[in-house]
């Protein structure tokens, strides 16, 4: 042991404070918007793919008014859900190719409230402006007033899930050449419940029904995802980082 | 909390390290303890595990069996201790193309510690990009990109640092420039693991030597092991 210092030599303690869970998540946030910002391709495409499917709908199956206005809500749900799919393959990896993902988990806060922030970009850009177009969208496929409210709502509510319980999935297939594919079926079946009771409750508003009920339950599994899908997302990034 | 980390010799202490890739032994029985100001080599061939023992290290692989100690305790219970006193710079460093030198560098530091644009600025002054602070990097050079990165070593304040190939696509005069910035963080009591193919010019090296040559079929029982050695 030759080469182990004499006590007199110095020595850096260790530090024991570190910016606050916060200030780390504020900044991963900030970073992702900046990203996709500059990156303006990534930001449309989903939103294109959504009015693209939202357009040849009435020109591939009918134009009528009744059939648009009874499948609209349905319509306008798919397209988010796979504009949201689509896009989820993204949300970690190219920050894994880069490197960007060791840093974050290596970073003295855990890891789940950075993921956390890193979806919750992912959504402002993605499902955010998906239900902005939606008014849009809606009247041209003659949805009443109502119903493209109750929509909006629905949307408001479900699009963040959708990021969330992609983020699982996107976490998950991150380390794989074909994750895409992978993403896709994992993910699809956890999104039919939140599709079904997006299109049930825009159903019942048209026929006159109250939703609140609808929309509470909806809320509920928002919560739901917000509580575990961050934690579940940073246990399987973990895992995706060891195996690299 | 710090004051038992304080009266510990080590700041990190590898025992009986053995880890497994794809059914082959990368290396095993590896111990070895990391002190501050000491400079640590890890050596080996391409493939030898000299990535995957860092990645050990930082704590983002898991797949090793042994026992790591932090500071005298079991690594396991001091994550965020570890974490916010250990600076890994891989061979991806987390740089984004799109971002500009200083924009990296604010969001890669953010998390860990409070420091002002000024002071980030002056270290991208001082790895010799400041005409290039507010350019996107992918129109940089990989070597440029690489003294980015590098870059943090000027103001981070962990006490262990982890570089795996940091000499990567660096001309003469940068690697001589962190050459000396190593040798004199260590000197101060820092202490550093690096893997490099390039010869550095670092006395008080300690050594750890991953993969021996030896041919599996002429010597089967030899170890996969691996051996410390103080210079």
């Amino acid at each position: 042991m030759g080469s182990r210092p004499p006590l007199a030599m110095p020595v850096l303690d260790p530090v024991a404070s570190s910016p606050g869970v916060w200030r780390a998540m504020l900044a991963v946030l900030r970073r992702d918007l900046r990203l996709s910002v500059r990156q303006k391709q990534d930001l449309l495409n989903p939103l294109l793919f959504f009015v693209m499917v939202v357009a040849l709908f009435p020109l591939g199956v009918s134009p009528e008014s009744s059939f648009l206005s009874e499948a609209g809500a349905g319509i306008l749900w798919v397209g988010a859900l796979l504009a949201t799919m689509l896009s989820m393959d993204h949300l970690f990896r190219f920050d894994f190719e880069d490197g960007t993902l060791e840093q974050m988990a290596l970073q003295p806060q855990p890891l789940f409230p950075l993921v956390l922030a890193k979806i919750l970009a992912h959504w402002l850009v993605t499902g955010l402006p998906l239900v902005i177009l939606t008014p849009l969208l809606g009247l041209m496929l003659f949805l009443d007033g109502n119903s493209v409210a109750v929509l909006c709502l629905t949307l408001l509510i479900g699009t963040p899930v959708l990021s969330l319980i992609g983020s699982v999935g996107a976490a998950l297939t991150v380390g794989l050449r074909a994750g895409g594919v992978l993403l896709s079926l994992l993910v699809i079946p956890l999104y039919i419940p939140v599709l079904i009771f997006g299109t049930g409750t825009v159903m019942a508003a048209g026929v006159g029904a109250d939703v609140s009920g609808h929309l509470a339950l909806m809320a509920a599994i928002l919560v739901l995802a917000l509580m575990l899908a961050p934690l579940a997302a940073a246990a399987a990034l973990k895992i995706s980082l060891s195996a690299s | 909390m710090t004051e038992p980390l304080q009266q510990a010799d080590h700041l990190l202490k590898a025992q009986r390290l053995e880890c497994e890739r794809d059914g082959r032994t990368l290396f095993r029985d590896l111990s070895f303890s990391i002190v501050p100001g000491t400079l640590t080599r890890v050596e080996g061939p391409n493939g030898s595990g000299k990535t995957t023992l860092l990645r050990i290290l930082a704590g983002l692989n898991d797949n090793w069996s042994g026992q790591l100690w932090w500071c005298g305790q079991p690594r396991q219970r001091q994550w965020e201790s570890v974490r916010r006193n250990t600076l890994y710079i891989g061979h991806r460093p987390g740089i984004k193309g799109v971002l500009t030198p200083m924009e990296n560098l604010q969001a890669l530091v953010a998390g860990r510690q409070s420091v002002s644009n000024d002071v980030l600025s002056q270290a991208l002054d001082q790895v010799g990009l400041g005409p290039w602070r507010d350019v996107p990097c992918e129109t940089l050079s990989a070597g440029q990109k690489r003294r980015v990165a590098l870059a943090r070593l000027l103001f981070a304040d962990e006490p262990l640092w982890l570089l795996d190939e940091a000499f990567t696509a660096l001309d003469v005069d940068a690697v001589a420039a962190v050459e000396r910035l190593l040798s004199e963080r260590v000197r101060d009591g820092g202490a550093v693991v690096m893997t490099t193919h390039h010869q550095p010019a670092l006395d008080n090296m300690q050594r750890i030597r991953l993969g021996h040559p030896a041919p599996p079929a002429a010597a089967p029982d030899t170890d996969h092991g691996a051996e410390v050695s103080h210079g």
